[in-house]
């Protein structure tokens, strides 16, 4: 049967914190670099399924159809 | 990222098998963590291209991560020889805190977290080159050379060497002139700076049966190795003066500091062990000192020519 309160739990307590100290400071990492990478693109536009005239080829562009 | 340190791993007072958190940490030789996050931090702040603050942060966090993951592989392997040597026989492993999977597995575990992250902090490249240098230091250095050649702390002082190249690659995503400097002077002074050492606590590595120089070749050798050292090391240092990342107060400090390091291990060059043990090894022991001022002042410097430069104080520097 598990006990809530393991003599272990009481042994261990101070690791215990420290390794979930660690962790959450993994998280606050990661999720500070996915703020400043994101904040640091640029304009970016993202496929919205909408038609944007912009993007379209025309055919008087004479970089039409050579990437321009 | 050698093993040199004068200090021993400091008992936690945890109770025995049952390790705490500041036995995990002893694995990762915060000592010699100072040395990789310093000297990254320099080889990321000199470079030419601006990288935001967090940036530069999380990736000297896990290029110094990447180091302590070495660290723990090293003490892994290392246990049987730690355990006969005065200086390491209190470290986690061989006093029986911390058990050998454990270091095992915490070395494996950062090593890949402390790769991926610098890869996605900063580039690709930067992540594959710390790799690389946890892989010296761990199988080249470690697990070959250092129980094999007296030359192990030189080829093995390669690994100590790259965090400064490795910072700059983080900032750059590529290597120059510049990181390849900085990479010699860290790799030149590991040597002089490790013999002093060896110098002193010499009869520990007889014990272990480690080829350390100063028991394969003698210590007049070893002396005449050191000096040898000092003036080669003088080259790379002072080159550095003349690319864009140095500046006057580089250029002053690194004349004074390579003509105190090459006076110092002058006099160490010429005193016989006799003359030595007579003053407790004064010698060895202030070239040893000074030899940890070198780098921390002339690396230091470079950091003063960089905040002048993009305070604007400086003008274009550099002729190389």
């Amino acid at each position: 049967m598990i006990r809530a309160e393991h003599e272990l739990h009481r042994r261990r307590r101070g690791r215990n914190f420290g390794v979930g100290a660690l962790l959450l400071g993994f998280a606050a990492i990661v999720f500070g670099l996915s703020v400043v990478k994101i904040t640091n693109l640029g304009p970016t536009e993202g496929f919205d399924h909408v038609a944007r005239p912009q993007l379209e080829m025309r055919a008087d562009d004479p970089d039409a159809g050579n990437g321009g | 990222m050698s093993d040199a340190s004068l200090h021993s791993t400091p008992i936690t007072g945890a109770a025995a098998g049952e390790p705490d958190l500041r036995d995990y940490f002893a694995l990762l030789k915060p000592r010699v963590m100072t040395l990789v996050v310093f000297t990254a931090l320099v080889g990321l702040v000199v470079a030419p291209v601006p990288v935001h603050p967090f940036v530069a942060a999380v990736s000297i966090l896990f290029i110094a991560v990447g180091g302590g993951a070495a660290g723990a592989l090293n003490m892994w392997w290392d246990a049987d020889i730690d355990a006969k040597m005065r200086r390491t026989e209190r470290r986690p492993v061989p006093s029986g805190r911390v058990s050998p999977g454990e270091a095992l597995g915490l070395g494996l575990a950062l090593s890949g977290i402390s790769v991926v992250m610098l890869g996605l902090a900063s580039n690709i490249a930067a992540g594959l080159f710390l790799a690389f240098t946890i892989f010296f230091y761990a199988v080249i250095y470690t697990m070959w050379l250092k129980r094999w050649t007296p030359q192990n702390i030189v080829i093995g002082g390669a690994a100590g060497a790259f965090p400064p190249a490795v910072g700059w690659v983080a900032a750059t995503g590529g290597l120059s002139l510049e990181p390849v400097l900085l990479f010699l002077t860290v790799f030149l002074w590991t040597p002089p700076h490790f013999w002093a050492l060896a110098l002193f606590v010499k009869s520990d590595y007889a014990d272990a049966g480690v080829p350390m120089l100063t028991v394969t070749h003698g210590p007049d050798s070893t002396r005449r190795h050191i000096i040898a050292y000092a003036v080669i090391l003088a080259i790379p240092a002072l080159a550095i003066a003349a690319t864009p990342i140095g500046g006057p107060v580089y250029l002053i400090s690194a004349l004074a500091l390579n003509a105190a390091f090459i006076r110092g291990a002058w006099i160490v060059s010429r005193r016989s062990t006799a003359v030595a043990e007579a003053d407790h090894f004064a010698a060895e022991k202030g070239l040893f000192k000074l030899s940890l001022y070198y780098l921390f002042l002339q690396f230091g410097a470079l950091l003063i020519d960089a905040s002048l430069r993009s305070a604007g104080l400086l003008p274009a520097w550099g002729w190389l």
